[in-house]
């Protein structure tokens, strides 16, 4: 682990934004304002100037509430939807620009894992045809033997019976056709996994077969994964590093260990207090006033200051930046920065 | 007396070439003001249970056995006319998704002042007032506006929070909320959560709260049963089955939650996955997963017994707690 800090981080996203337009075609973008026809169209800012790193080995988190765009970072690493703006690194590489075929080698490097085991495998292919596929597409050379071999090896690795492979998606439970699911992330020996939400959709003693599933590979394999969650419990166990996301930006990006014992940014104490605890009798939640402004219209200054305890007049005009603290975590919050939080705490 | 007394309810499922069990004997009672959650994992029967309770099931489900006393009147006996009479009026539902349960083409309004004058000889003005009334009890800001917005119009946090109001209109003595924030983020459900405690206990109204979360109902309730496979394996106060939970299936639901191991280390997984309904094993439905299973546990159903501070339906509960390995872990 440690020479490998002194290396290039494998996965790099810089400024990266995605916007997607509301109003599309040119009738649509026509809008009748004071007796007058203007051109106005809007577009819901998902992602705004995210910047986040993840070196090899590490499984970096991604945790945020519907619509703060975790999602979108994960489509956007993937290739699955082109940055608005700002650039995706990948082993010294950018690929946010590459054409289809020059993406071609790093769809082998870069597997996705998402949520519903129950929409991501097509019903109409069996287990053997669903797994084999990816194989040979990306390695056309090899026989069919060492497809099967291959597909084999992995369906043993993941926990599925090979005497399973003719049978049908739908006469598989959630939990274990998540388990093809990453099975056929891992026929073709990816280095990186980005994995959406993948537990959400199971029961509490499945999620924990396929989190230590996932371990496991992390371990065997050495993957890399970018993690999309909302549940905190599991980033805690899983993650090594932790990016809090509010209304596409980035709150707080540290340690799990760090960002679990010393939450800094308002909203990570606020998202981490409002988890219900099991042994817990009473609870202090912070509660937030208000709900999520819509995307569509951000409000000036910090995403987060119209349910922030602590904004002032600085926090409603000027964006925070991600700064440095001395523990080695990224907080992008003015309060933080003035060291107003525990003062107000205090007093 | 107690508000609820459910006694040996049995559901049964006709299918077109077999009947199935979802329910298998459930008994329990609930006190006035009193607030039980029901845990399990999908195909459990917990949402069956919240179903039946209000004589809701529908085919091919039907309740083959059993009673429902309800303020001492049977549920299952009672004639339409008086079914709805207790619907919404002295007994009321929560769902998980609140666009299923408000209609997406009336106003709030027009949704919350049916229910009123269904239920009670009012005029729609007094109707009015008593909706802006509960609004405000589930602080939603500037009701008289809500009342004419749809539902489309409002977050999710404000639909569940007016799907509560509505739950509230008559004032029922009981309501059961399935999976009530289920589909809500973090900090929306510790709001949602905070104000039913609080509205229940201001109110005496009793809750019956189902769930798989156990965090959700070690933070809501006093009681909590626990079921597996159509069958009730452990019932208690909540503090005692969070802290010291006597089944192994219970045992195996905690320690499974990533917050019960180091962060990094592997998870204590159970075994295998909940059987189906069509396939529940012999014996006690959890010895395929159980790794105490004995042949008793095989062969024959496990009653269920009192056992220390709780009741459990267990064949090994004793031999278990003797066990070394448990007691070091609890050392």
């Amino acid at each position: 682990m440690s020479d490998a800090k002194t290396d290039r981080p494998l996965l790099e996203i810089k400024n990266l934004e995605k916007r997607f337009d509301l109003d599309q075609g040119f009738l649509e973008t026509l809008k009748f304002k004071q007796g007058k026809i203007v051109r106005e169209s809007r577009s819901v800012h998902a992602v705004n100037n995210i910047s986040l790193e993840a070196r090899k080995g590490e499984a970096l988190c991604v945790v945020g509430e519907s619509g703060c765009g975790k999602s979108t970072v994960a489509r956007l690493v993937a290739g699955l939807l082109t940055p608005s703006a700002g650039e995706i690194h990948y082993g010294g590489q950018r690929i946010d620009n590459l054409s289809r075929s020059g993406m071609q080698p790093l769809r082998k490097k870069i597997q996705m894992i998402f949520q519903n085991p129950y929409a991501s495998l097509n019903p109409r292919m069996t287990i053997r045809q669903a797994l084999e596929e990816p194989v040979r597409h990306h390695y056309p050379n090899a026989s069919a033997a060492e497809v099967r071999d291959k597909v084999t090896e992995v369906m043993l690795s993941v926990g599925v019976d090979p005497s399973w492979a003719k049978r049908y998606p739908h006469e598989f439970s959630g939990g274990q056709r998540q388990r093809i699911a990453i099975a056929r992330a891992l026929t073709v020996d990816p280095e990186f996994i980005i994995a959406d939400e993948p537990i959400s959709a199971l029961d509490v003693s499945i999620q924990a077969q396929v989190l230590n599933l996932m371990l496991e590979a992390k371990e065997s394999r050495g993957l890399t994964y970018l993690f999309i969650t909302h549940d905190l419990s599991v980033v805690e166990h899983f993650g090594t590093r932790v990016a809090v996301l509010y209304l596409g930006s980035v709150c707080e990006v540290a340690d799990t260990a760090t960002l679990f014992s010393n939450p800094k940014h308002p909203y990570t104490r606020a998202l981490l207090s409002a988890v219900p605890q099991l042994k817990d009798d009473r609870p202090n939640h912070i509660r937030l006033k208000g709900e999520i402004p819509t995307p569509i219209n951000l409000p000036k200054g910090c995403p987060f200051q119209s349910r922030c305890a602590f904004a002032d007049a600085r926090c409603k005009s000027e964006k925070p930046k991600a700064i440095h603290q001395p523990d080695g975590s990224m907080v992008a919050c003015h309060a933080v920065e003035e060291d107003r939080l525990d003062a107000v705490a205090a007093g | 007396m107690s508000l609820l007394s459910v006694r040996d309810l049995t559901v049964k499922f006709a299918m077109r070439d077999q009947t199935v069990t979802a329910l298998n004997g459930i008994s329990f009672d609930l006190a006035k003001g009193e607030r039980l959650g029901i845990v399990g994992e999908s195909g459990a029967g917990k949402s069956i249970t919240g179903f039946s309770l209000m004589n809701l099931l529908s085919r091919p489900g039907y309740i083959d056995t059993g009673k429902i006393l309800f303020e001492g009147e049977d549920v299952v006996q009672m004639n339409d006319k008086r079914l709805r009479n207790l619907r919404g009026n002295r007994m009321a539902m929560i769902f998980q998704d609140p666009m299923v349960t408000l209609n997406p083409v009336l106003t709030i309004g027009q949704q919350m002042i049916e229910t009123l004058m269904a239920h009670r000889k009012l005029s729609h003005e007094e109707a009015r007032q008593i909706a802006i009334v509960k609004l405000r009890e589930v602080y939603i800001p500037s009701p008289e506006e809500r009342l004419e917005q749809y539902p489309h119009e409002l977050s999710g946090g404000m639909r569940q929070r007016i799907i509560i109001a509505i739950a509230l209109l008559l004032d029922p003595q009981l309501i059961i909320a399935d999976e009530p924030t289920t589909a809500l983020d973090v900090t929306i459900q510790a709001d949602i959560m905070e104000l039913m405690l609080e509205l229940c206990q201001s109110n005496q109204v009793g809750l019956i709260l189902i769930t798989h979360d156990l965090g959700v109902v070690s933070q809501m309730t006093e009681r909590t049963l626990v079921m597996y496979a159509g069958r009730i394996i452990e019932a208690g106060r909540t503090r005692e089955i969070i802290n010291d939970p006597q089944h192994p299936y219970t045992q195996g639901l905690i320690n499974a939650l990533p917050q019960q191991t180091v962060p990094g280390q592997r998870l204590k997984q159970i075994p295998g996955n909940m059987p189906g309904l069509a396939s529940i094993p012999e014996g006690c439905a959890f010895n395929p997963r159980c790794k105490y299973a004995t042949d008793l546990c095989r062969s024959r159903i496990p009653e269920i017994v009192h056992y220390g501070e709780v009741e459990v339906a267990c064949h090994e509960v004793q031999r278990l707690n003797s066990d070394e390995d448990r007691q070091e872990a609890r050392a």
